[in-house]
């Protein structure tokens, strides 16, 4: 906390009521809960606060932004809303979640948008802003209340809450304020500790002064005491509080730590959807701990500017997302060919093109692990979770420099956007690597000395005296000298493919989730991790004889995935990338486009691994893959 | 053993260095080409200034001339076709203690690479940038290139090409950061090596548009200027280029023009005919790059480490305490 934070807290002596008057609070397990608005209104800043509030009281919770694709869409608008969907567990949660059990919503449009986008439960419980039944303007009114009688006949709970009202007795401008007054609904609502809150608006408004501050606790109490007042709910979520430090951040902050943790001190990039906060807080970090981001003119420009910067011994990355990653192609190719130390961040979202720069997909693996022409072996990791997106850009870092490769990390918008507590992080000195060699290179040493296994060669880093060479992107022998002869070439290229395989041998078999044998294996990568887990805990709890794999290397593949496929009587991967749906129409075995893993599965170990994607921009619902699980099952 | 760069330059011995500790291999330019008056003036410059093997790198991309790095006996960095400038960028940044001399051609720099070539000049890192200006394609083959006068016959304008030729100098002196720009011709290695010598010794993007003869493709195009040294407009001034009584006999057409004057620059850039050689704008006070936004002091492991925890801080919930408080730092 800031300094500032604790100064401006507020005295304890007004204690919240903390017994709900006249109300049990019932127990759950867990609960998702939404908060929508005109963007601008705050419920993104209400849904973090609750979040965080969550967290401290040691709740499982994993939030995800609301983003509208525009930047300021029109008041009230079906495809403007924004916010953030909260999901609440006692234990720790992996992932979003199925459908949404509450929603607040500031206008009766922006819910319209989640409604029709299926993201709320059948039934569920909607408090919604009512001060647009009395709008002036006889449209605005007459919209909500056809909406709102809609929903009550669809069997929502619709709940009228005159937000507006009871925060203009608080402040002039409820649009600013309205979002801690939902926050205190929501402290009521889940029986949060309402000092929490109060922390949180403190931690929150830190840098402002302390009558902004006052205002928002004010607010905060008049929802917590509204809702006390006027629901006739009221939830409580069993928690228990980690004993280790816990830290809530989201994939991409998550990303930029790793960068910083890995020692890599050159990040170069061009503003991307959804990468880009990624070098935001870079930048700043990196102002305080040293080191830069350059944003460069073009992807082109960033890839081969932190290809410079490695090549001279300063290991760098390069964060883009799908057309970024495109344009970097003939840079990587260039990387591998030189065996140049590279990290490439790929924050996947919808393509192919512009695509759906918000959402998202994943769609890269097959352009990461082949992309560039020619042959260009490069490594891919995928982080499953928050917690792996730190970790796998210091790994990717050790692996780039160890075997002198580009190493793709592949996150999603899902992960970039979404947060949840994990242990935080034990500084170990193993991540940073060593000064850059300046010794000297003996006699007869070669720049290019490709080990005949493992394809391996020392690398010479401009100043270090007896090393000189020219790197070159054309086929070279050893010596870096152009060399165009057929067995030169060969060799060559079987350097650069062996050290694939010498990385292969280090790894070890992913772990299965769930038994080691059974009927039907799931295989899965990337953000999907959380959801898929989920699916299998509750088919096995349902008697079902399913277990899951979680790929993080997808290039190359770890040891041992074969025989774990053969324990199972059917494998199938669920991904967020397109196949072809074998039931429609003109899909048959012989044209079948197989999703990505899948393909890779099938033409590596020969066995018939069937898949299923969804490719809706969301992220996929545990539901969802239960249900597809469920089919495969039955099948013969 | 892994010596420390810092502690490398400590241990700088005196080293003295003949031209052969700069050549590497016999360079495959055809006889005549003008890359090879560019190399040998190059070599020159390294032995004059004594610049150490290993701290000094040329970075090209693709082309006759990116082939330059392959016949310096430095480090040297032969990439793709246009992207030289990002890459010496990307060097310089992690390694501002090498030399860094980027080759490149009119194809390369002009075509491909134009968008790195515009921001290379905004930024302002300190390197040497030889443009290798043969007004042709010569690896491909003899396609125009957008350095190629109108007119010009080639595999792709067998009728002559179409559009007025980009006039490099004009271009570089338009954008907000230039700091030095010069012209020379590969026939007259005195002044090209002075030019590239001044080039090297300003710090700053130093662009020099060298002139360079294809005899392979365009042959006899600077015939005309060769013959007639009238058809030279050599510059000069006490902060640019100071000639030889010699060459100042043969050069007549000279015109004293002050390297800060960046409006009588421009006009110099668009000259044609005369050919401006010399000094066209240098100014020392135009910041680098790398001086305002680079990685900062050395970083210990310490110093990262508590860079690091602090940023954790800022994320982090704190178990409770047995007395039921949060703990500070919370
Ligand atoms: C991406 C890409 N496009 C095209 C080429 C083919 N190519 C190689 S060199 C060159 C042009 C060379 O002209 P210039 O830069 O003027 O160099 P010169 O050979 O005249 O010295 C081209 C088009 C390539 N190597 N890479
Ligand atoms: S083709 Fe032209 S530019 Fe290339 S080496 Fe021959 S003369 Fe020089
Ligand atoms: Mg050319």
């Amino acid at each position: 906390m800031t300094e500032a934070a604790v100064k401006t807290r507020p005295p304890a002596d007004k204690p919240a009521p903390a017994v709900p008057r006249g109300k049990t609070a019932k127990n759950l397990s867990g609960h998702i809960v939404e908060i929508v608005s005109d963007s601008g209104e705050g419920a993104q800043r209400c849904g973090q606060a609750l979040g965080a509030i969550a967290a401290r009281m040691g709740n499982g919770v994993w939030t995800v932004e609301i983003i509208p694709a525009e930047i300021r869409p029109p008041a009230r608008s079906v495809a403007g809303g924004s916010g953030n969907r909260i999901r609440l567990g006692s234990g720790p949660v992996t992932n979003g979640g199925n459908e949404t059990d509450l929603v607040i919503a500031f206008n009766e449009q922006v819910l319209l948008g989640r409604v029709r986008t299926g993201e709320l439960k059948p039934g569920c419980t909607i408090l919604l802003e009512s001060m647009w039944r009395e709008s002036r303007d006889n449209r605005i009114a007459a919209s909500y209340v056809e909406t709102h009688d809609q929903l009550v006949v669809a069997g929502y709970k619709v709940i009228e809450a005159p937000m507006e009202r009871e925060c203009r007795t608080i402040v002039a401008d409820a649009k600013r304020g309205k979002n801690m007054f939902a926050l205190g609904m929501l402290c009521s609502i889940y029986s949060f500790d309402l000092q929490l809150g109060r922390d949180q608006i403190a931690r929150t408004f830190g840098k402002k002064d302390a009558s902004v501050i006052e205002s928002n606790v004010k607010l905060l109490n008049a929802g917590f005491d509204w809702a006390e007042s006027n629901l006739e709910f009221k939830y409580r979520i069993p928690a228990t509080r980690s004993t280790e430090p816990q830290m809530v951040i989201d994939g991409n902050t998550a990303l930029a730590l790793g960068v910083l943790a890995s020692g890599m001190e050159i990040c170069a990039m061009y503003p991307i959807t959804p990468a880009t906060s990624v070098s935001h807080y870079l930048s700043a970090a990196f102002e305080k701990v040293g080191g830069i981001v350059h944003q460069a003119e073009d992807e082109i420009a960033a890839c081969t500017f932190a290809i410079g910067a490695s090549y001279a011994g300063k290991c760098a990355v390069t964060v883009t997302s799908g057309p970024g990653y495109s344009l970097k192609q003939e840079g990587i190719g260039l990387a591998v060919m030189g065996e140049i130390p590279l990290v490439i961040i790929n924050v996947q979202r919808g393509g192919p093109s512009t695509g759906q720069p918000t959402k998202v997909e994943q769609g890269d693996l097959m352009t990461s692990i082949f992309g560039s022409h020619g042959d260009a072996p490069k490594v891919v990791l995928a982080p499953g979770t928050i917690e792996d997106c730190f970790y796998s850009v210091i790994t990717a870092r050790k692996i780039a420099e160890t075997f002198n490769m580009v190493v793709v990390v592949l996150s999603d918008a899902s992960l970039a956007t979404s947060q949840t507590p994990f242990t935080r992080p034990q500084f170990s000195e193993a991540w940073l690597a060593p000064p850059i060699d300046q010794s000297e290179v003996g006699e007869g040493q070669k720049p290019y000395d490709w080990n005949p296994v493992t394809g391996l060669a020392r690398r010479f880093i401009p100043g270090q005296p007896g090393g000189m060479h020219t790197l070159t992107g054309l086929a070279h022998d050893e010596l870096s000298h152009v060399a165009y002869d057929p067995d030169t070439n060969e060799r060559s290229l079987r350097a650069r493919s062996h050290k694939l395989a010498a990385l292969q041998k280090t790894l070890t078999p992913p772990p299965v989730f769930g038994d080691p044998k059974g009927d039907l294996l799931v295989i899965g990568w990337g953000s999907t991790k959380g959801a898929i887990e989920e699916a299998v805990t509750n088919l096995r709890e349902q008697g079902h004889k399913v277990s899951s794999l979680h790929l993080t290397f997808l290039q190359p593949m770890a040891p041992g995935i074969k025989e774990i496929m053969q324990r199972f009587k059917k494998v199938i991967t669920i991904e967020g990338n397109w196949s072809d749906d074998p039931n429609d129409e003109i899909i048959d075995e012989s044209n079948r486009r197989y999703s990505a893993v899948a393909m890779l599965l099938r033409s590596r170990y020969l066995i018939d691994v069937d898949c299923w994607s969804e490719v809706r921009g969301q992220p996929i619902k545990p539901n969802s893959i239960e249900r597809v699980l469920l089919e495969k099952l039955k099948k013969k | 053993m892994t010596i420390h760069a810092t502690e490398c330059l400590l241990r700088m011995h005196d080293q003295h260095h003949e031209l052969e500790d700069y050549q590497s291999g016999v360079p495959r330019w055809c006889t005549g080409c003008g890359d090879n008056a560019i190399l040998a003036a190059v070599q020159r410059l390294c032995r004059d200034e004594d610049l150490r093997p290993e701290k000094t790198m040329f970075v090209s991309g693709i082309g006759c001339s990116s082939r330059f790095p392959h016949y310096m006996k430095t480090y040297g960095f032969h990439g793709i076709h246009g992207r030289a400038l990002p890459v010496a960028e990307g060097i310089k940044m992690a390694r501002p203690d090498l030399n860094v001399f980027v080759n490149t051609g009119d194809g390369d720099c002009c075509s491909i690479g134009a968008a790195h070539w515009i921001h290379a000049i905004r930024y302002n890192m300190n390197m040497t940038v030889m443009l290798h200006d043969n007004q042709i394609y010569g690896l491909t083959k003899k396609q125009a290139s957008p350095t190629s006068p109108r007119g010009t016959k080639s595999n792709t304008t067998p009728g002559g090409s179409y559009l007025e030729a980009m006039q490099p100098l004009t271009v570089t002196l338009g954008v907000q950061n230039v700091s030095f720009v010069a012209q020379a011709v590969d026939w007259i290695p005195e002044v090209l090596y002075d030019i590239i010598s001044k080039a090297f010794k300003h710090k700053g993007f130093s662009f020099v548009r060298i002139i360079q003869r294809c005899p392979e493709w365009l042959p006899n195009t600077f015939e005309p200027w060769m013959q007639d040294p009238l058809r030279t407009l050599l510059l000069t001034h006490e902060n640019g280029l100071t000639l030889s009584p010699n060459l100042s006999k043969v050069y007549k057409t000279q015109e004293r023009h002050d390297p800060m004057n960046i409006n009588r620059a421009r006009e110099i850039a668009s000259l044609q005919d005369p050919i401006p050689v010399g000094i066209l704008y240098n100014n020392p006070n135009v910041p680098c790059y790398e001086d305002i936004h680079n990685i900062g002091q050395q970083r210990s492991t310490r110093y990262i480490k508590a860079g690091l925890e602090a940023e954790f801080d800022k994320f982090t919930i704190w178990p409770q305490a047995a007395d039921g408080k949060i703990q500070p730092g919370a």
